[in-house]
């Protein structure tokens, strides 16, 4: 099955451990079932039949924030949902990735008033920033090609800093 | 005016001596605060306006008289008819007299004009924020409350901005 | 920022019974983040074991502050802050929007944008009722629900990129008609849609309709009155399911409705089975609606030859000097309103969608209120989950069909 077919009997494989795990963590991401707004909608698309996000290990979206590791921040930000929004990401589990989806969660968009965060980046860190409004799946999927990128770079002794 | 609504202005200007206006066939009641309880019940009961369909008001900062106008919008499904009735309020601290005994829908409007104008409902049965978090300061909506516009961030300022913003820690 | 606020039960002491002083019933809350809540909404809940004795909807975790907003642009401007109120039914807040532009100035507009203008809230109708029903099945656990109606939805969205270049946020109808005509794929497009529309309908029934765990979730589960619906202001389908033969495409025509032969679907049972039905019926009679719309679609103009608040097409500006001045004129100043208010409604996917929108004599809106229907429908919720499950909440929620965007505005 499997590994064998495609490479025959190899014996050995040799590589660093930093990029086993990385290469697993990559192909199981489950992000964070939270949407906010008008992108969720999006996001929606992404998992359903005809972008089918679970092509990229992400069919599984998880409710609770203790079960997941991405948190696709899909909307606009408002003051009163801040806090609520850093009480989810201080309960995900490290290591986690954040992804700013749409032009609200990036820089507020067209909403430039006193109810929205300019920018989620001010609530919680971002890797990932998806520009669009909303951005289509494709994008969407791109964005979380991209997290995955940074995954496979990253090194224990940063992840220890943290 | 649409003749069939002729009669409910009459009824209203007969028993609460208000004016009217009218732009674009709708046609605008003014009554006065201490009244609008009763208008309600009359145009309910008697005339058959079943649906409060907006409770909202609008500030006419910097007048100070009358300040805000408090306006209800009602529909009428027998009869296929709409009226518009607005209060005038005075002052920056005014007060209007709630109206859930009357429309059930009025009571979560009737949050949202405390919250977002700061006009007190006397009565109402929970005034609380609806839209703000409670620790807001100021009602947004008001004239005299900025918009809160922040400085978007270009090529050339880009790095004076990225100085003030407040980025969020690990 | 600000941290989460502690409250104590002292401040909802007014609202819940009062054994949840003692301790005797539980208080739960259900949000801000909850996968069957339709966006970021929370919901106190006073449980006595698993029954809601009361609920206490605690909105505002989506304020956009949109009203205020829009006073501060023009009213060009001012249209793309509609499209992201209620995210499922942008064409049709642009159509209220415009509408009640188009009233406050008295503008014509022509019988070819009238005719597009049906084709695309309908079809928005279509997709937001998909939506609706994808979510809901997948809070009541059918999943393939959710793969199917997206599928459909999928194809509505590509009409509207090919018309407007923008599958959800199009800003498509502008004041006086709409941005430009459509192209001439356009009609094909709508044309396979109309085609195989029905079929999916009728498998979508099956998957749900007759189902008989479905009807043990739904049938005379949050049953709501007539008087209710109506004292808490409920309208469109919620109302509808309730008894109510009240739609604002039949009782006061806009975008020349009057034309096309449709009947507005009532029930009597008022449960949530009942709402369901009415929306599935309002899927086939909007099929009808674009069907019809399109047959008669006239061919001219799309956009009013009025050029003091409508910009003139590119290809003059080239030629014509006092193109480029209303040109120039309407994108940096934009149009004078008179100082009078009006009231403006349409009926979206859930319920009367209005606008009351104040000019002061210049060319930025003295107040925009928007008038948005889940606002109103979600107020009647505490009223009719009295007495049932949590797990009986989630399908009345689902039921009445709230965005978020909507409420909170």
């Amino acid at each position: 099955m499997g590994v064998e077919q495609k490479l025959g009997n190899m014996g050995v494989v040799t590589t660093t451990l930093e990029t086993v795990v990385n290469w697993s963590r990559t192909n199981a991401m489950w992000p964070m079932l939270f949407g906010l707004a008008c992108c969720a909608i999006e996001m929606m698309s992404a998992q359903s039949a005809s972008y089918d996000m679970s092509r990229f290990g992400m069919e599984l979206m998880r409710a609770s924030p203790r079960q997941s590791d991405l948190m696709i921040v899909a909307g606009r930000v408002s003051k009163k949902m801040g806090p609520v929004l850093r009480r989810l990401y201080d309960q995900m589990p490290e290591p986690k990735w954040v992804i700013a989806m749409g032009d609200c969660a990036s820089c507020g968009g067209v909403f430039n008033n006193y109810a929205i965060y300019q920018g989620v980046d001010e609530v919680v860190p971002v890797d990932v920033f998806v520009a669009g409004c909303p951005p289509r799946p494709e994008a969407l999927i791109h964005g979380v090609l991209t997290v995955y990128e940074k995954v496979k770079g990253e090194k224990f002794k940063d992840l220890a800093v943290k | 005016m649409n003749k069939n609504l002729e009669p409910v202005v009459k009824a209203i200007q007969d028993k609460f001596g208000a004016t009217y206006e009218e732009f674009r066939d709708e046609v605008h009641l003014f009554v006065k605060p201490e009244q609008i309880v009763e208008a309600l019940t009359l145009l309910r009961d008697e005339q058959e306006f079943e649906l409060l369909s907006a409770l909202t008001a609008t500030d006419y900062w910097p007048q100070e008289s009358p300040r805000f106008h408090v306006i209800y919008q009602f529909t009428s499904l027998a009869k296929n008819l709409s009226v518009q009735i607005r209060v005038p309020l005075n002052g920056s601290s005014p007060k209007v007299q709630t109206v859930t005994a009357v429309y059930a829908s009025a009571n979560w409007r009737e949050r949202e004009l405390l919250d977002m104008f700061g006009i007190e409902v006397e009565g109402h049965p929970d005034p609380r924020r609806i839209l703000m978090p409670d620790d807001h300061v100021g009602h947004p909506l008001r004239k005299d409350y900025p918009l809160g516009y922040e400085e978007p961030q270009f090529t050339f300022n880009f790095d004076e901005i990225d100085l003030r913003k407040p980025y969020a820690k690990e | 920022m600000s941290q989460i606020e502690e409250v104590s039960l002292e401040k909802f002491k007014h609202l819940v019974s009062e054994r949840a002083l003692t301790g005797e019933t539980m208080l739960l809350n259900m949000g801000p983040q909850h996968p069957s809540t339709h966006g970021v909404l929370r919901l106190l809940l006073e449980l006595d074991g698993e029954v809601v004795v009361n609920c206490i909807p605690d909105i505002g975790f989506l304020h956009t502050g949109i009203e205020k907003n829009m006073e501060a642009k023009t009213y060009q401007k001012a249209e793309v802050m509609t499209d992201r109120l209620d995210y499922m039914n942008t064409m049709g807040n642009n159509l209220a929007y415009v509408m009640a532009v188009e009233k406050l100035v008295d503008l014509d507009v022509p019988a070819r944008a009238q005719g597009l203008r049906v084709i695309l809230t309908e079809l928005q109708r279509i997709a937001s009722h998909l939506v609706w029903l994808g979510t809901s099945g997948l809070d009541l656990a059918a999943m393939s629900m959710f793969l199917y109606c997206f599928r459909e939805r999928e194809q509505i969205l590509d009409i509207f990129e090919l018309v407007s270049g923008q599958r959800m946020m199009t800003t498509y109808f502008r004041p006086g008609g709409v941005w430009r005509d459509v192209p001439v794929e356009f009609e094909k497009a709508v044309r396979d849609f109309i085609k195989i529309f029905p079929k999916r309908i009728d498998e979508y029934e099956t998957l749900l309709t007759k189902n008989p765990l479905f009807i043990d979730r739904m049938v005379d589960i949050g049953y709501l009155s007539k008087e209710t619906a109506l004292s808490y202001g409920v309208t469109g389908p919620a109302l509808r399911a309730s008894g109510v033969d009240w739609d604002l495409r039949k009782a006061r025509p806009y975008c020349g409705y009057e034309q096309y032969d449709f009947n507005v679907p009532t029930r009597t049972e008022g449960d949530t089975y009942a709402r369901y039905l009415v929306r599935i019926d309002e899927l086939r009679e909007s099929l009808r609606i674009v069907e019809q719309a399109l047959n008669k679609l006239p061919l001219g103009p799309v956009r009013s030859e009025n050029r003091k608040f409508v910009p003139p097409p590119r290809s003059e500006i080239g030629v014509s000097m006092e193109a480029l001045i209303h040109h120039f004129k309407l994108w940096t100043e934009g149009f004078p309103a008179p100082k009078a208010s009006i009231y403006s409604a349409v009926e979206s996917p859930r319920g009367e969608l209005a606008l009351m929108l104040e000019g002061d004599g210049g060319p930025k809106p003295l107040r925009v209120h928007l008038r948005t229907p889940s606002f109103d429908n979600l107020g009647v919720l505490s009223e009719i989950v009295k007495g049932h499950l949590v797990a009986d909440l989630v399908a009345i929620l689902a039921s009445i069909d709230i965005v978020l965007g909507d409420i909170d505005r």
